[in-house]
């Protein structure tokens, strides 16, 4: 296998020397996707969100539970940059604390997502059988769902709270990443090279660590990353009708929802975190756009 | 494509009842009840009233048995009364709320799309051009932005900065406006994607090259060969719609004060309303399904490739 015969060139044709540089697929991918720049920007402000989640200590202006019970519903001025609420706490060190929420939410709930997801679809998809047809069936029944509704009753169960929210999330989104996967390994299963490694003896786990699961990687990426602004919509839909994130922690979903019957009178308390969840979720969606096109050229 | 149909019927129904035995097991597997005093809008009982109570609701059955007379009165349509709404029965209750919601999610899917369909042609025919970078930018807006937020913009600037529309409200014409743009956003970006990837795709197959090449105008190549082979896709696409509209109009409904059903989405679950909560999921789950076999169904008159 370590022998790699060269075919050589026709007699005296030099090839340029780039063409003799094996690209790898992520080495492509990266070039075509930091050539979009959409998709560039939407990382940029992704890299920042995070940024801010990490360092929202030292950001923040004022601890967010902070109430002055003399300056509630102030406009946005120099002391308080996006003005105050109901109980008289900065909007703005609200913000910064809730960015740490939609961060958190949706690269942890998605992590768990696939964790679950992925696993299951590779075994459902390369065992096949009585479990496969049972995880199909069962996965129906989950798609018959409606997704946000199932959510909301897991959550109104579990009550509200950060972890409950990932385990909802978790619970509730594997669904489609294993269907994704295991439609995935079905075609992959049969290709010559999968039979190869089988011929030289290798034993299913060793074909599903090494073979189908790097193989089916690009639709996994591409689920997963959309899957972010979904679990960050998620808990803000969650936040928003009151079973998400516990007050007094913050997060913009519940800042919205707490706030938008007073949109006439104080609108800076609702239009900020709006804005907020607005710029998060079109930066996930141009990012996953990008790497999307990035991994599949061809699905443009 | 009858016998088809009927099969399809006749697998509803075992989806349903799924559908209803997870959602029992989950309301029922959560700790508290809606006897019990800690719970929203209960009363303190004595523990003899709760009994009572208990007895006179059937909570204190073993819960197959209960499962199966919620089964047994569902199929008769009788859904018990509401828990919350204490005098009331669920049926009237979705009876009133439901026809509002059909009206509002139908008035959206229609301009959903209308829009979206006419995005996508012209985003396709004039690809990477303004007009494309226009409906792109209208779609993904849509899609990414959850309408709930969409919904805080569509105010400040259509109620507030321009007063246009009122904020809310049910009565007159004017008020349905805001929750039906609202509500189709998101629906209308997904087809105007959609539209536009399925009408690039269909421009560069050979039929579409012959008929340039025979001398077809621009304007009967698009119209008449390109948009009808494009559609089909776009078909598949109304299903999943169906639920954006579904549970997207909770939020809207609530920012807007629409008396739809909507709302008890979320009380039916916050308030543990048990009867409330099967009855709503059923009727969005077979609501779902319907849609759905219309939608297959639809796909097969479109498309004579297609065989049940």
């Amino acid at each position: 296998m370590a022998v790699v015969q060269r075919v050589p060139g026709a007699a005296g044709v030099v090839w340029p020397a780039e063409t003799v540089h094996a690209t790898s697929l992520w080495r492509d991918a990266w070039r075509r996707l930091l050539r979009n720049r959409l998709a560039v920007l939407g990382g940029g402000v992704i890299v920042l969100l995070c940024l801010v989640a990490l360092l929202a200590d030292g950001l923040a202006p004022y601890p967010y539970t902070k109430s002055s019970f003399s300056r509630t519903y102030e406009f946005p001025s120099k002391e308080f940059p996006l003005g105050t609420d109901q109980l008289g706490r900065d909007v703005l060190s609200r913000m910064i604390y809730g960015a740490r929420v939609s961060m958190l939410v949706g690269l942890g709930a998605q992590a768990i997502v696939v964790l679950i997801g992925v696993p299951i679809g590779l075994l459902s998809g390369y065992f096949g059988g009585r479990v496969d047809l049972f995880l199909t069936r069962f996965i129906d029944v989950m798609y018959a769902f409606p997704r946000l509704l199932f959510v909301i009753l897991v959550m109104s169960a579990l009550g509200a709270g950060l972890t409950n929210i990932f385990i909802a999330i978790g619970l509730t989104g594997w669904v489609g990443i294993a269907r994704q996967t295991r439609a995935q390994v079905l075609s992959i299963k049969e290709k010559e090279y999968v039979e190869g490694a089988r011929a030289l003896g290798a034993g299913w786990f060793r074909l599903m660590t090494r073979h189908l699961f790097p193989n089916s990687l690009t639709p996994i990426i591409v689920t997963a990353s959309f899957g972010i602004p979904e679990a960050i919509f998620t808990e803000a839909a969650l936040s928003f009708i009151g079973v998400g994130i516990n007050p007094p922690t913050p997060s913009w979903g519940q800042m919205v929802g707490e706030n938008q019957q007073f949109l006439r009178s104080y609108w800076h308390l609702c239009v900020f975190p709006s804005i907020a969840i607005a710029v998060t979720m079109l930066s996930f969606t141009f990012f996953g756009d990008g790497v999307r096109d990035a991994l599949d050229p061809k699905m443009k | 494509m009858l016998k088809y149909a009927v099969q399809r019927l006749f697998w509803l129904l075992p989806t349903l009842l799924a559908m209803a035995l997870v959602t029992f097991l989950v309301m029922h597997a959560t700790p508290g009840s809606p006897l019990d005093p800690v719970a929203e809008g209960a009363n303190p009982l004595s523990p003899e009233a709760q009994k009572n109570l208990a007895e006179k609701y059937g909570l204190d059955r073993p819960l197959h048995e209960q499962f199966v007379i919620f089964v047994a009165k569902a199929v008769r349509g009788d859904f018990g009364n509401s828990f919350v709404y204490k005098t009331r029965t669920v049926g009237e209750i979705l009876l009133a709320s439901f026809p509002v919601s059909l009206f509002l999610g139908s008035m959206a899917l229609a301009l959903a799309i209308l829009g979206g369909v006419a995005l996508g042609i012209l985003a396709a025919v004039y690809q990477n051009r303004s007009w494309d970078y226009v409906s792109v930018g209208l779609a993904t807006l849509g899609v990414s932005v959850p309408n709930f937020i969409l919904a805080v913009f569509f105010i400040v600037l259509f109620s507030l900065l321009l007063p246009l529309f009122p904020t809310g409200g049910w009565g007159q014409p004017r008020e349905w406006v805001l929750p039906t743009i609202t509500l189709a956003l998101g629906p209308m970006g997904i087809i105007a994607r959609f539209t536009r990837s399925s009408i690039l795709e269909v421009i560069r197959s050979d039929y579409i090259l012959t008929a340039r090449a025979k001398g077809l105008g621009e304007r009967l190549v698009v119209f008449k060969h390109v948009l009808k082979n494009a559609f089909i896709p776009v078909v598949t696409l109304l299903g999943p719609m169906f639920a954006a509209v579904g549970t997207g109009s909770f939020f809207v409904e609530s920012i807007f004060r629409v008396p739809g059903m909507g709302r008890f989405f979320v009380e039916s679950m916050t308030g543990r309303d048990y009867p409330m909560i099967m009855a709503v999921i059923l009727l969005y789950g077979a609501f779902l399904a319907i849609m759905n076999l219309i939608v297959d169904l639809l796909y097969g008159a479109l498309d004579p490739r297609i065989r049940y």
